[in-house]
């Protein structure tokens, strides 16, 4: 059974005054362990996509099942839960709690989950070292470099225990040693520990990491391509 | 967790915090200090009238204060007298008989208020001794006059020259007598200084054909929070249809309706300083919520849910309006001591007009720790409310929109 499951999806902007149809009907399958990268030009629409995917925003038709429930229809609190319990997110850029230090930044969705301070504890440790920063631990995000913060946000999406991992462009503020690095990372804990990875991404070196491509145009799947 | 997120986040930009801080501390501030040097000066303008003549409290024959008819003096029996002993917050009785009379010299006659009391307890309430301009204060056993200057103007009388009374007595008796003028007292009140004469007690009383009765007996409490409960008590120890136990207040309501007027004018000048401040801490968490919009997007978005998002950013304003509050507290205590100590010196038309109602012409502070925790709560309180805009905004918040900058 797929993880995620999008039916039709359809999402019109401005349905009143002068509609934009971001979405024209997706369907989408992924399952669990991909590495898969939604490309397409702008405006195509993935950042809606992965949105909805997301739980961030609803669609104006059709269905989103994750793990086999649809959430097309959750409450905003229920899906506040869903996405807490169930998403990792990482953002184009500046998406740490500014006044928080790296190690406060990754720890804070497990204390929204209440979890028990030791295995809070043991999670940061282990999280900081998978992503290579464990010495900056005690940093705040603006001691951090853009790949750095970045490295973090991922350590962040993954310490809740998520379905699965969404990016937005994760690397589109990132020169290009930090890009390489942060697609080695996010490729390992793919390949070592299983964790599905969805991203979206202009650049055609992250491209050509991705193992599955799905290329959006004009609010509609073009190509679905595995490598 | 919330807490640590709400102090760092409060020094997250200094500048802004001390601002706002200090805009909670300077209101704060303000308004103790307008509510302490108005209700210092308004307790030296009471304690000054009131001490001047009527004193905080007074026992009357039932009926007396209606009427102010000599017909309604009393006997200052054993019973009243033994009362004083039971009263542990009064210092003396003043038994005092007063009453209208003629006051001639020579070929002038003048309208005079008579008031026959004991020298030395007079002295000891009203500080009448201090006001003497010429001549001699009241000495026991002496027969002889105090007048007040504006009367010595009027009749072309001095000190040593003797002074004619008539008025009618106890009872319709006749009463007439002459009196050697002892000493000149002023008094900064006009009124006062054309009418008042005195004499001592059993003068008086013997004039008045009075003997051992008195008009009223002022009552010498020691501090003005102790006036009710001294008043409570001399109507349950005396017989009320006989007696009647004034206080001040009923003495005199014009002091009391223009301190009222003026606490009213206080209240809304309060109330503008408020309305001021809170449009400033308003702007400040108005900023800070438009600032940080994008970063609750990404709190709402990793699961973080509204309400404790919205506590977490209250909680940060009510640590704001604490910190102003009490740095308000601490920074308003030495000033207001120092105005305690050192009252303002008034001068020009308002130090006349003080001196005009016999009050010396200061501005004290009054030192109350109610003020302070009071005003400090109400600039706290307010702070609280405003604090609630972030929540709301926080509850309509759509983190996808928050988030596209
Ligand atoms: N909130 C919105 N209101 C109106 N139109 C919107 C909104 N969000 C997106 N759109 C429009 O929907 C379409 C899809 O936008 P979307 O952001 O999903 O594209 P994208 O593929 O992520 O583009 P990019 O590569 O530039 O990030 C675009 O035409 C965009 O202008
Ligand atoms: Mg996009």
């Amino acid at each position: 059974m797929p993880i995620i499951k999008t039916t039709q999806v359809t999402k019109v902007y401005n349905p009143d005054t002068i509609p934009v149809h971001a979405l024209a009907g997706v369907d989408l399958e992924i399952e669990a362990g991909e590495f898969t990268a939604i490309v397409g030009p702008s405006g195509s629409g993935k950042t809606t996509l992965l949105n909805i995917i997301g739980g961030l925003d609803q669609p104006t038709s059709g269905s989103i099942e994750v793990g086999g429930q649809d959430i097309s229809k959750f409450s905003d609190s229920e899906m506040i839960d869903f996405r807490q319990k169930n998403i990792g997110f990482v953002f184009q850029a500046y998406n740490l709690i500014p006044v928080l230090t790296a190690e406060e930044n990754v720890e804070f969705v497990m204390l929204l989950q209440k979890r028990s301070k030791a295995e809070r504890q043991a999670r940061v440790k282990e999280l900081l070292e998978s992503v290579g920063i464990a010495d900056k631990w005690d940093k705040r995000p603006n001691q951090l470099s853009g790949g750095q913060q970045q490295r973090v946000a991922v350590a962040r999406a993954l310490a809740s225990k998520p379905t699965f991992v969404l990016a937005d462009e994760p690397t589109a503020n990132l020169d290009s040693k930090s890009t390489a690095n942060l697609l080695d990372i996010m490729a390992r804990l793919n390949q070592e520990e299983g964790i599905t990875f969805v991203f979206s991404t202009h650049d055609q070196r992250v491209i050509d990491r991705a193992r599955r491509v799905v290329t959006l145009v004009d609010g509609q799947v073009d190509t679905d391509v595995y490598k | 967790m919330l807490l640590r997120l709400a102090w760092r986040n409060i020094w997250r930009n200094k500048r802004r915090t001390y601002i706002t801080v200090a805009s909670i501390m300077f209101a704060v501030f303000a308004a103790i200090a307008m509510s302490s040097i108005q209700r210092g000066a308004w307790g030296h303008m009471v304690d000054n009238v009131v001490k001047y003549y009527f004193g905080y409290a007074q026992i009357q024959k039932d009926g007396y204060w209606e009427e102010q008819s000599i017909d309604k003096a009393f006997l200052m029996d054993e019973e009243v007298k033994a009362l004083q002993t039971k009263l542990p917050h009064v210092k003396d009785f003043i038994p005092r008989i007063e009453s209208f009379a003629l006051a001639s010299y020579k070929k002038s006659t003048l309208g005079v208020l008579v008031v026959g009391t004991n020298g030395e307890k007079e002295n000891a309430m009203t500080k009448l001794g201090t006001r003497i301009t010429k001549g001699t204060y009241l000495q026991p056993g002496e027969k002889g006059a105090i007048i007040a200057d504006g009367i010595a103007e009027n009749l072309k009388i001095g000190v040593g020259d003797t002074l004619v009374l008539l008025s009618v007595g106890y009872r319709g008796a006749n009463a007439a007598g002459k009196y050697p003028v002892k000493g000149l007292v002023h008094f900064g009140s006009p009124e006062l200084n054309k009418r008042m004469v005195y004499l001592p007690l059993e003068e008086a009383q013997y004039f008045f054909a009075a003997d051992g009765l008195v008009t009223s007996i002022a009552l010498d409490i020691d501090d003005k929070k102790n006036i009710e409960p001294t008043i409570l008590a001399v109507k349950s120890k005396l017989n009320q249809d006989k007696y009647d136990v004034l206080n001040w207040k009923e003495m005199i309501p014009s002091l009391v309706e223009a301190k009222q007027l003026d606490e009213a004018g206080a209240k809304i000048m309060l109330l503008i300083l408020y309305v001021i401040i809170a449009f400033g801490i308003f702007g400040t968490i108005l900023m800070m919520t438009k600032e940080r919009e994008y970063e609750f997007g990404v709190l709402l978005a990793i699961g973080m849910h509204r309400m404790k998002l919205g506590l977490t950013i209250w909680v940060e304003t009510i640590l704001l309006g604490i910190l102003g509050a009490v740095a308000g507290m601490l920074f308003s205590f030495p000033i207001v001591y120092y105005f305690y100590k050192q009252p303002i010196t008034m001068t020009g038309d308002m130090a006349k007009a003080y001196e005009k109602f016999g009050v010396e012409p200061i501005l004290p502070a009054a030192l109350g720790l109610d003020i302070f925790l009071i005003q400090a709560l109400i600039v706290f309180l307010m702070t609280s409310v405003l604090a609630i805009y972030p929540l709301l905004k926080i509850r309509g918040l759509r983190p996808v929109e928050a988030m596209r900058e």
